[in-house]
């Protein structure tokens, strides 16, 4: 393994720099706009720390069990080639771009109290299960971000050239053996920057974690920014919260991406994966477990969710339809905004030993939509007609929030792809554009498929900082959807999430499945 | 050259879009209405309102919708004076004082014979809808008949958050207005019945739905949606002894409007029959001033309360902050 860690050759820094800045800025100024209108505030009351201290520890769970069931599920993932396997492997990403309320509305038609598991346990006469309180948030937070979890470290493990598993079949190396050879460094540089991220998707939780909490004791940071804002307009107040939580992700994101060992597994000939060890018929049969397992898990509620929406669809008014377009349209700004601040923000992360800034990405998604959003309506309004920009506005807040998960899948590749071909590179001169074209762009295009398809996917389900700013002509597809409930229109409402469910599904597909073209995976 | 020639064509066409703009608005004038977003849906009352006005106003009306009423509020709080907003239509009763705290509202000469419950009396709002809060059930439950007996059962209910929701804080009102000190006690009884709390309506009655719960905190008149809308008898109200508190909608003009004399004509318009009439099976509440046809059929079955509820609106800030106090340490247990 090459333990060096400097690249020989590196892309330019300075527009990496100028991305993160902007990322900062428009987070920042966000913020600055709301301190600014702030006037005298209660400060912080015991409700906030008990707020605080939820939000904290439901976050840890989530992250920890995301992450620690994510391990075995990747590695039987990596592990096997069989038949619908791409197919599983993007169904499985379904449950991360859903809408919050879909999603709930699925996990409750399974583990709720009139759900199949109770309903199989009232036939077995057994006593029915709760899935209120911590349990519920954390059960909820790991179907959310286990498959992204998943497909993070599956990502890490096709990062090992098939070279190597063939030098671990000529030393006979057992599937223990291959596991502390091979799997094991490869967790310590993939696992921590998983848990980062997931902790920080939870910190901003709200809707979910009041709802299967169980009530006020599931109060978490999100929810007193909400009750600051609107039920004291204590903008002071909801400032200080938001600090909070952008001070929460970013320590535990500098913390995570400091641990992360910069090591590399070297270079390959990009052969087709071939695995010779894990042959025998107990790891077979425990892979065969662990998919199993998550895919009857993720995809029990997404049947739920097809079903009711298939029965809904025939009420969807032309208005979902309307915004179906608009929504589309969103995504795919999202999806060219993302590129122009990802591509040179990993490229002036890659070729670094330590990874720090790429806590400055994990900004827009830590920080609340609804304090962004405020802010720049304090920011916008006086020039301009705040819902004359909603759409765009959204596009931008959409791809600030998936940045980290962008950098997330991009650094490590490119950080490989910069000390494996570095000499070359350098021998050649290449620079600028040359290197960006001939050796960086080609070795990213799975991960910028993979990337691209997450955007576009998330940005499609994703209420952001819409409703804050639509009017009636405006609304996206989630904002469309929520509005059909608030009207009674359930039915109706269900349908508008299959056909979100179908659409960035199909975003993300596309994208995905056209970066991994004659990549084996 | 082909670049060029774009860009000229459209400044032309912007330039022409910006006089043509102008050109309207010297003529007809605009009158902006911020509400909530469900009033302005295209299921809403919002289209049919603006259209009946536009017929007689000879101007155009523009509505704008912001979340709820509570984020309606914030909304102008923070757009102060400069707020484009001639009309605000969808604060409640418990928005009522802080909403004239602000200072941001004109005096309304607007007053009619409202068909409500109580006396209007208020010299800022003119109200437009309004309804009581109810837990709704399948019909076929034996609901319990007011708030001791529904603790003491196993009922199963479903509640919104009063921090942000407005039936959630309407249930806390409710509570507070029929039992004063004793609040505290009825709420610790509640908590074993309250299976979840949600962000806001839609999500509360979603779950009802779902099968979540025996009840749902409401509106009496939610039945009516099923029964006309869905022709689905199954659903039905609670009638509470203790009496039910009433949500008011009202709306008002604000004082840095440019178009008062409009405004006002509005608030006119709004307490008429052609308004009063779109309400009952668009926004599923009563009109506050009764329709000469009356309500639609399937209204008359719903529930009335013997006794209406409400906390005056300047009480309600004092009241609020203890209750919200009350409730979180009795269902945070």
């Amino acid at each position: 393994m090459a333990d060096r860690a400097v690249a020989i050759i590196a892309p330019r820094a300075w527009p990496g720099g100028l991305a993160a800045a902007a990322v900062a800025a428009l987070i920042l100024s966000a913020l600055a706009a709301v301190v600014w209108r702030a006037d005298a505030s209660r400060g912080l009351g015991a409700g906030d720390w008990s707020a605080i201290r939820f939000t904290v520890v439901q976050a840890t769970w989530s992250a920890v069990l995301s992450v620690g069931l994510a391990v075995p599920v990747a590695r039987a993932l990596a592990r096997r080639r069989f038949a619908g396997r791409a197919l599983l492997v993007t169904l499985l990403g379904a449950p991360f771009i859903l809408p919050v309320i879909a999603a709930v509305l699925g996990l409750l038609a399974v583990f709720g109290r009139a759900g199949w598991v109770n309903l199989g346990l009232d036939a077995l006469g057994a006593p029915p299960v709760s899935i209120y309180g911590l349990h519920g948030v954390v059960l909820a937070h790991v179907f959310f971000n286990l498959p992204l979890a998943t497909r993070l470290l599956l990502q890490a493990w096709q990062s090992i050239p098939v070279e190597r598993f063939r030098l671990a079949a000529q030393l006979d190396l057992g599937p223990r053996m291959v596991f502390r050879t091979l799997e094991w460094p490869l967790l310590m540089q993939a696992v921590p920057g998983a848990l980062a991220l997931v902790f920080v998707i939870c910190l901003t939780s709200f809707a979910v974690a009041l709802t299967l909490g169980g009530g006020p004791r599931a109060t978490t940071i999100e929810l007193a920014i909400y009750q600051a804002f609107r039920f004291d307009f204590d903008l002071g107040r909801a400032a200080v919260l938001s600090v909070v939580q952008l001070v929460l992700a970013g320590g535990v994101a500098v913390l995570a991406l400091w641990f992360i060992p910069p090591i590399s597994f070297g270079t390959g000939l990009d052969r087709p994966l071939t695995r010779w060890d894990a042959r025998g018929g107990g790891q077979r049969g425990l892979d065969a477990v662990w998919i199993l397992l998550a895919t009857v898990f993720l995809l029990l509620p997404l049947v739920a969710v097809l079903g009711a929406g298939l029965a809904g669809l025939n009420d969807v008014p032309a208005s979902v339809w309307r915004a179906a377009a608009a929504s589309i349209g969103v995504a795919l700004s999202s999806v060219a905004v993302m590129g122009v601040l990802a591509l040179p923000m990993a490229a002036l992360i890659a070729p670094r030993r330590r990874g720090g800034i790429e806590a400055v990405g994990l900004l827009g998604l830590s920080a609340s939509p609804l304090m962004i959003g405020t802010g720049w309506f304090i920011l916008i309004n006086p020039v301009a007609n705040p819902a004359a920009l909603a759409l765009p506005v959204t596009a931008l807040v959409n791809a600030l929030m998936a940045l980290p998960f962008v950098l997330r899948i991009l650094v490590p590749r490119l950080r490989d792809t910069l000390l494996q071909y570095g000499r070359l590179g350098a021998a050649l001169d290449m620079r600028g554009w040359a290197l960006w074209r001939w050796v960086l762009l080609p070795r990213l295009r799975p991960q910028l498929g993979f990337a691209a398809g997450l955007t576009g996917a998330l940005s499609m389900g994703d209420l952001g900082v819409i409703a804050l700013f639509a009017d009636p002509e405006r609304a996206t597809l989630p904002l469309q959807m929520y509005r059909l409930m608030g009207a009674y229109r359930m039915e109706a409402a269900a349908g508008a999430a299959l056909i979100l469910l179908v659409l960035a599904l199909g975003v993300f597909w596309v994208f995905d499945a056209g970066g991994r073209a004659g990549a084996d995976t | 050259m082909t670049y060029l020639t774009h860009a000229a064509k459209l400044t032309a066409i912007s330039a022409a879009i910006a006089m043509g703009g102008a050109a309207v608005q010297a003529e007809t004038p605009e009158l902006v209405i911020y509400t909530y977003d469900s009033f302005v849906s295209d299921w809403g009352p919002g289209p049919a309102v603006e259209a009946a006005f536009e017929e007689t106003c000879d101007c155009d009306l523009i509505f704008v919708g912001a979340g709820d009423g509570a984020a309606l509020l914030a909304r102008l709080k923070l757009e102060g004076a400069r707020s484009d907003a001639d009309v605000v239509l969808g604060l409640d009763t418990s928005l009522i004082a802080t909403a004239k705290n602000t200072g941001l509202f004109a005096p309304s000469g607007v007053s009619a014979s409202f068909d409500l419950p109580i006396t209007w009396r208020d010299d800022v709002f003119v109200p437009y809808d309004w309804g009581y809060f109810a837990f709704v059930h399948n019909a076929d439950l034996a609901a319990p008949s007011n708030f001791r007996d529904l603790a003491d059962s196993d009922l199963k209910i479903i509640i919104q958050d009063p921090r942000s929701s407005t039936p959630g804080l309407g249930l806390l009102m409710w509570i507070k207005d029929a039992y004063g000190d004793d609040a505290p006690a009825i709420w610790q009884g509640l908590s074993d019945n309250v299976v979840t709390v949600t962000k806001g309506w839609s999500e509360a009655y979603g779950l009802f739905l779902e099968g979540e719960a025996d009840m749902v905190l409401s509106y009496t008149t939610s039945p009516a949606y099923h029964l006309i809308a869905e022709e689905d008898e199954t659903k039905a109200a609670a009638l509470f002894d203790e009496g039910h508190y009433m949500q008011i909608e009202v709306a008002g003009t604000l004082a840095a409007s440019d178009q008062p004399d409009l405004a006002e004509r509005f608030l006119t318009f709004m307490i008429s029959d052609a308004f009063q009439s779109i309400i009952p099976t668009t926004n599923w509440m009563y009109p506050a001033v009764l329709p000469e046809a009356g309500l639609p059929e399937g209204f008359s079955s719903l529930v009335t309360p013997d006794k209406a509820l409400l906390i005056p609106p300047q009480d309600v800030p004092a009241l609020r902050d203890a209750a919200l106090q009350e409730w979180l340490t009795a269902l945070s247990r």
